[in-house]
């Protein structure tokens, strides 16, 4: 016999998940059916200021895309922009941007484990990981004078050097990290509380995250690589492989955030040792020329996408910025088929969604 | 960070979108995402497609208030772009498989970058 059918709506004001998101959870009895989301209370239009701004000031716009993964947002736009003009940054620039966007990287999944923390109302591993994700924050505004937007990256590099002294402020931190992260992590590895809401819940198998595009730790968790780190030789020279799990539960999910801060930490120490010597950006002038350049970013949600199209001025016809959250909301809806209505909230948080990105 | 990546751009025709998704799909590739760009007499739509990190780029040349074909069908996750490059573009899609009928963005003026007024100036 058929249970009864409700539609109930989710969001856009959810305590689970306060970001401007709905979802109508179609459900018989308890069980989702299916999930319809509706984004877009808040869409912000940020890509159609490139029509106005310099190419070398829009940077500026970009990395207010989003106040969690800012930095990353700000080197997709500018590796586009750098690619579009042929530029070549100097390998020093290379380095220190990949050494910003892994600490950028360790703060975002801290914060993540924290909300999944509140989530599960573990309210003590909640506030553990955010006050180890402080200690970032603190690094960025040390070095640059912010705590989110950092304005470090610009087209051409970065824009300021590390001294000495900032070097081993990033590698002393890294090292406490480490520290608090190996008791953090076993909370989430074998307490029971946390296993028996994230074991087996969720599920997204290996054929639903190639059929429905699905990126970052998503993906990962679902034993799929599309982490375009896999790319870049300095990347891999600093110790990046890829973290994949298989079970593509909830469980999944969270430890390959857990693990990805642990290998986050050791690329950082690795970037301060081996860091090249030179400059660290190189000037980037004149009109854009005619033509279309894409890059991408693996942020900490997942693929980042950028693209510009130069027109022969110093503005660009286009500027385009496609957020892992956008790609990740299809996987969303497929993992909440079937699940219970008190999964829900865990089971969107697990996408670690930024409807800000996504609204940009 | 993509020092190592292949990317090409190619032109195809609106009328052949479909059936060109239809191939990518059963090669493999993974869907990137698309988005519209408006040009002087037409939407210029960018599909942008991966396979083991190379990514294909296809550019569609719309006319204005031409239909094209849904890639739905096939990367049902386009359903989100598709609803984006409608609602602010003003492009429709024939066959879509999640259409939101212009309600995917709430915004205060309808398809605000849709027609030659929206185009940015070229050389501005």
């Amino acid at each position: 016999m058929m249970g009864k059918r409700t539609i109930v709506p989710f969001g856009p004001q959810h305590p689970a998940l306060p970001e401007p998101v709905h979802l109508d959870l179609e459900l018989e009895d308890e069980t989702v059916l299916r999930a319809i989301p509706s984004i877009g209370y808040v869409h912000r239009g940020l890509e159609k200021l490139a029509e106005k701004r310099d190419y070398n000031d829009m940077i500026y716009v970009m990395e207010r895309v989003c106040g969690i993964c800012s930095f990353g947002h700000g080197w997709g736009y500018a590796g586009a922009v750098e690619g579009l003009m042929g530029v070549q940054i100097p390998d020093r620039a290379e380095c220190l941007r990949i050494m910003f966007h892994e600490l950028s990287r360790v703060h975002s999944h801290l914060l993540w484990l924290g909300l999944l923390a509140d989530g599960l109302g573990f309210d003590s591993l909640f506030m553990h990981c955010w006050r180890i994700r402080e200690k970032v924050l603190d690094v960025f505004e040390a070095i640059t004078g912010g705590r989110v937007i950092m304005s470090f990256c610009k087209v051409g590099g970065v824009r300021k050097d590390l001294t000495p002294e900032m070097l081993k402020m990033v590698k002393d931190t890294c090292d406490m990290i480490e520290e608090e992260m190996r008791k953090t992590a076993l909370v989430f590895m074998k307490d029971s509380s946390v296993r028996n809401r994230l074991c087996g819940t969720g599920v997204l198998t290996k054929e639903d995250v190639i059929d429905l595009s699905a990126v970052g730790p998503v993906a990962r968790g679902s034993g799929v690589n599309n982490d375009v780190r896999s790319t870049s030789t300095m990347y891999r020279d600093l110790g990046f492989s890829p973290i994949l799990y298989d079970e593509g539960d909830c469980w999944s999910r969270c430890m390959v955030r857990v693990d990805e801060i642990m290998q986050s930490l050791d690329i950082i120490r690795n970037a301060v040792k081996n860091l090249p010597d030179g400059e660290v950006s190189v000037p980037v002038k004149g009109n854009a020329p005619v033509g279309d350049y894409v890059f991408r970013v693996e942020q900490p949600r997942g693929e980042g996408f950028y693209y510009v199209q130069g027109n022969g001025s110093k503005y660009l016809s286009r500027a385009r910025v496609r957020t892992p959250t956008n790609i990740n909301i299809p996987a969303m809806t497929k993992m909440l088929q079937g699940c219970n209505l008190q999964d829900v909230s865990m089971l969107v948080i697990t996408i670690d969604p930024c409807i800000s990105c996504t609204e940009r | 960070m993509t020092e190592e990546i292949k990317q090409t751009f190619e032109t195809v025709s609106p009328e052949d979108i479909p059936g060109t998704a239809e191939k990518l799909k059963a090669e493999g590739y993974r869907l990137i995402q698309l988005c519209g760009v408006t040009k002087e007499g037409h939407t210029e739509i960018l599909y942008s497609f991966d396979k083991d990190f190379a990514i294909r780029n296809l550019k569609v040349d719309v006319p204005f208030n031409q239909r094209v074909g849904s890639i739905t069908p096939w990367y049902w996750a386009a359903f989100v772009y598709e609803n984006e490059v409608h609602d602010l573009f003003g492009v429709e899609f024939t066959d879509s498989k999640l259409d939101y009928k212009g309600n995917f963005f709430r915004m205060s003026k309808k398809t605000p970058w849709k027609g030659p007024e929206a185009a940015p100036k070229e050389g501005a």
